[in-house]
């Protein structure tokens, strides 16, 4: 099933953006489908928590009139145990998994910016000391951490240095007695900023080598600024944090000196996937209100969940919702299962993690960036379902609209994870850690001799061998691009990012495809229908949409050389014939089904 | 101290109840489970009696089928120790059969106290944690508000409100059942390690037959049916006194109240 060169490394799931030329079913990833009977109890408290302790208070919590109301909710998170799910039970949390961590996220999401300093804290807040703290540090933090008598931040973003986040200026002398850091800078735009206990501050060691430590609340030297106005998350603290001659002890650096950028960056990739699994359980509220708000308002005499150019908005957020949801869970269950297979007890064991979710970095932005914009889609969606009332404040979507647009830009724009994608493939395709050049040339040769098709009598076998196409398509682009511009492709950003749909959208339908056949084999055809048809309706649109700019971008590749771009043209027409399904048809049923059930279902 | 809850799950009271097609019960596939709200409080009652005694265990005694195991377990999260359900799949039951059974199951328990909800949320019979007592020779008290334990801890003082707003305190001497309404606490979160610890708490199973000894229900279902849809209102519109004389007579011929 999978290629593997003498230079491959050994895998045990997906690896990489595999999912390329893999088919769907290759790893047999658990789905949500799967959820045991405790997960379901953890969501169900997640949302009970949400909606009894945390929507009620919703306008104090946006209002910030007492500073005091978050750091609470959040204490009263860690009193229930929302807080510890992912430490480890060595210090004091409970080690689950990340498909567990995940049903949390969604359901802790609601009507309120809430989420934000709860993922903050959880998320960026705690993992860098979990993975990459001293045996020490652990003990000292981890547990206050996951009670949440600690809260946590993360500093890394400074006013001259955003997505450029080693351009730090923020500087670190050892003291004469060599028992100090002394910091000077200021970091900017810091979650939780305003109530934080503990921060991860990044800072450069005599001003060159990338370090991270960890600061107390109340360190000498420590300030902490005034709380930006925002467009949207009005609910959580964004602060400046000034460091004047900042008495960091060296017990405190976090890591290795000179290697913050592996923490920084990582653990913004654990990052991304909590933020995609925030935004998916944003759509499923927004599904929920959107379909009860469509039967209830009325006009010309009918609820106007009875207007198909209504119903049409509906089944697109549900599809879109569907296939957010299968990537989110695909993420977690390939990481789940990966760290499955690690020593526990090893003295690598964090290492290990580490590099399993390296190794998953392209599937974490695609989650980054499919999440932000599938919910884009959404709420933008439910302010038009909603009409006049979209625009006011008393109704949901006006929040889920405004709190959403951050996250298209923090936890790495998502331009900067767009380039990363198709960066990271390359990296690892000249390294030979994937063999992207293999799959490559399969793709090129079939170009002459034909694609293999799928057994006409499998599940939806027009359609896998329609993924399968688009996927060859990706490859072949990347494979033009990466040839005509070799390292120069960098500058070409424009076409990057055209590479970049691709993967990302491949990575969209192989999830939703691989989850509808998952479905058919756990609970039969019947039930797998309305999965298989989302699926099948968003190919029908998406993939001659992506044929055209690719089209578009090959023509710009060849520059003006007709007999080139012909070439392509040529290639382009062995590569993919676009299917079309009865998106009319499928819509509708999708619609209805949403619609009596008034929330996302399957 | 040693005491007992009886637990009822029922649907989720936003459930939008539907009847199967052919009208002979109701359509099931669409309701969300959950702990009878009553119960919720029984539950929570019970957790804090334990704590005021000192110590002790509190078993969640439920008749329901295999679903009624996460409603079980739930409680179990919150903090409840075990649990017996008695399995009904195949039998029918009403409050009086169901009464049986539930006193035939706590019978050799011992309790020193059963905890209950003032009611069932789904269909409001009242019946039978009263029947329990009466079939175990014990005292109730219908519906219990605020519930502190006697000094002897043989006894407890309850609040239970009483028409015109006024409450009745009232001593009841153990063993007895006690019928929970909403009353002062609100019932606790199951929290995340308290779900992880329900995984291995035991749950004992009865058959639901074995208990009955022969006995039957009282009540017949002879039909299922929706309340009938209400009619949207009417806006007379014209000078006062018409209208006066149209409503008037509206009552009198279309609404008969008048």
């Amino acid at each position: 099933m999978t290629t593997q060169g003498d230079y491959m490394i050994k895998r045990d799931g997906p690896y990489s953006a595999s999912f390329l030329w893999e088919a769907p079913g290759t790893w047999d990833l658990s789905t949500p489908e799967e959820l045991t009977d405790e997960q379901k109890e953890l969501a169900k408290l997640a949302r009970s928590f949400l909606t009894n302790e945390v929507e009620p208070v919703r306008e104090k919590i946006e209002s910030k009139e007492d500073p005091k109301l978050v750091p609470n909710l959040l204490k009263k998170a860690g009193e229930l145990g929302l807080l510890m799910a992912e430490v480890p039970e060595a210090y004091g949390g409970l080690g689950l998994n990340k498909t567990t961590a995940t049903v949390i996220a969604e359901n802790a999401t609601g009507w309120t910016s809430f989420i934000v300093p709860l993922m903050c804290h959880t998320g960026i807040g705690t993992i860098p000391i979990l993975y990459y703290g001293t045996e020490a540090q652990k003990q000292k933090y981890l547990p206050k951490l996951a009670t949440g008598e600690f809260l946590g931040a993360y500093a890394l973003t400074e006013a001259g240095s955003g997505s450029d986040a080693l351009a730090a200026k923020t500087k670190a002398v050892l003291s004469p007695d060599k028992k100090f850091y002394i910091l000077n800078g200021e970091k900017q735009f810091i979650t939780n900023g305003g109530f934080a206990d503990v921060f991860t501050v990044f800072a450069k060691v005599d001003g060159e080598q990338f370090t991270a430590f960890i600061i107390d609340r109340g360190t000498p030297g420590l300030s902490i600024g005034k709380e930006e106005k925002k467009m949207g998350i009005h609910g959580s603290s964004t602060v400046p944090l000034i460091l004047q001659d900042c008495k960091v002890p060296v017990e405190n650096v976090l890591g290795e000196i000179g290697k913050g950028h592996r923490i920084a960056f990582n653990v913004l990739n654990v990052g991304r996937w909590k933020l995609g699994a925030a935004c998916m359980g944003s759509c499923k509220r927004l599904l929920e209100y959107c379909s009860k708000y469509l039967k209830e308002r009325h006009q010309f005499g009918k609820p106007i969940g009875s207007f198909q150019a209504l119903r049409e908005k509906l089944a697109n957020d549900a599809i879109r919702t569907y296939l957010l949801e299968s990537v989110i869970y695909s993420y977690a269950a390939a990481l789940d299962s990966a760290w499955a297979t690690l020593d526990k007890s090893g003295p690598d064991y964090y290492k290990n993690v580490v590099k399993k979710i390296k190794g998953l970095n392209i599937e974490a932005s695609i989650a980054k960036v499919f999440g932000s914009e599938v919910l884009a889609y959404l709420s933008d969606d439910a302010v038009q379902m909603y009409g006049g009332y979209g625009f006011i404040q008393e109704y949901p979507p006006e929040q889920f609209f405004r709190d959403n647009r951050i996250n298209r830009i923090y936890e790495g724009t998502n331009e900067i994870n767009r380039l990363l994608i198709p960066d990271t493939l390359m990296r690892r395709a000249v390294k030979g850690s994937i063999d992207f050049m293999g799959e490559l040339q399969k793709v090129l040769a079939g170009l002459k001799a034909g694609y293999s098709k799928a057994d006409a009598k499998e599940p939806m076998a027009v359609w896998q061998d329609q993924l399968a196409a688009f996927k060859r398509l990706a490859i072949y682009f990347s494979g033009v691009c990466a040839q005509k511009y070799m390292e120069k492709l960098k500058e070409k950003q424009a076409l990057v990012i055209t590479m970049a749909d691709l993967v990302i959208e491949s990575y969209a339908m192989h999830c939703g495809f691989e989850r509808a056949l998952k479905i058919r084999k756990l609970k039969g055809e019947a039930a797998a229908q309305l999965a298989e048809e989302m699926v099948i309706c968003y190919m029908s649109e998406k993939i001659p949409e992506m044929l055209i700019r690719v089209r578009q971008a090959l023509f710009n590749v060849a520059d003006g050389n007709e007999k080139e771009f012909s070439s392509y043209t040529k290639a382009l027409e062995r590569l993919i014939q676009p299917q079309f399904a009865d998106t009319e048809k499928i819509k509708e049923k999708v619609a209805a089904h949403i619609l009596e059930k008034e929330r996302y279902a399957l | 101290m040693k005491i007992g809850v009886l637990l009822k799950q029922a649907p989720d009271t936003e459930t939008k109840i539907k009847i199967k097609q052919d009208a002979s019960g109701i359509d099931e596939s669409d309701i969300k489970w959950v702990i009878n709200t009553y119960d919720e409080y029984a539950v929570e009652e019970a957790l804090r009696l334990k704590d005021a005694a000192g110590g002790g265990e509190v078993v969640i005694v439920t008749a329901g089928s295999k679903r009624a195991v996460d409603s079980m377990r739930q409680a179990l999260a919150m903090g409840a120790d075990r649990g017996i359900r008695i399995d009904t799949e195949g039998v029918v039951l009403d409050s009086y059969t169901t009464a049986v059974i539930l006193s035939k199951a706590v019978q050799s328990e011992n309790f020193e106290i059963i905890f209950a909800g003032k009611q069932a949320v789904d269909d409001d019979c009242v019946q039978v944690a009263q029947m329990v007592a009466t079939a175990l020779d014990w005292p109730a008290i219908w519906p219990a508000e605020h519930i502190e334990l006697g000094a002897d801890k043989k006894s407890v003082q309850v609040t239970r409100p009483v028409a015109g707003g006024v409450k009745e305190i009232m001593e009841m001497q153990l063993p007895g059942v006690l019928c929970c309404d909403k009353g002062d606490h609100e019932p606790r979160y199951a929290s995340l390690p308290g779900i992880m610890k329900a995984k291995s708490k035991p749950i004992a199973e009865l058959k639901a037959a074995d208990l009955l000894s022969g006995e039957t229900p009282k009540v017949k279902w002879s039909g299922f049916g929706l309340p009938p849809e209400r009619k949207s209102g009417k806006v007379l519109k014209g000078e006062p006194e018409e209208v006066c004389a149209e409503l008037v007579k509206l009552l009198r011929e279309e609404a008969k109240v008048i």
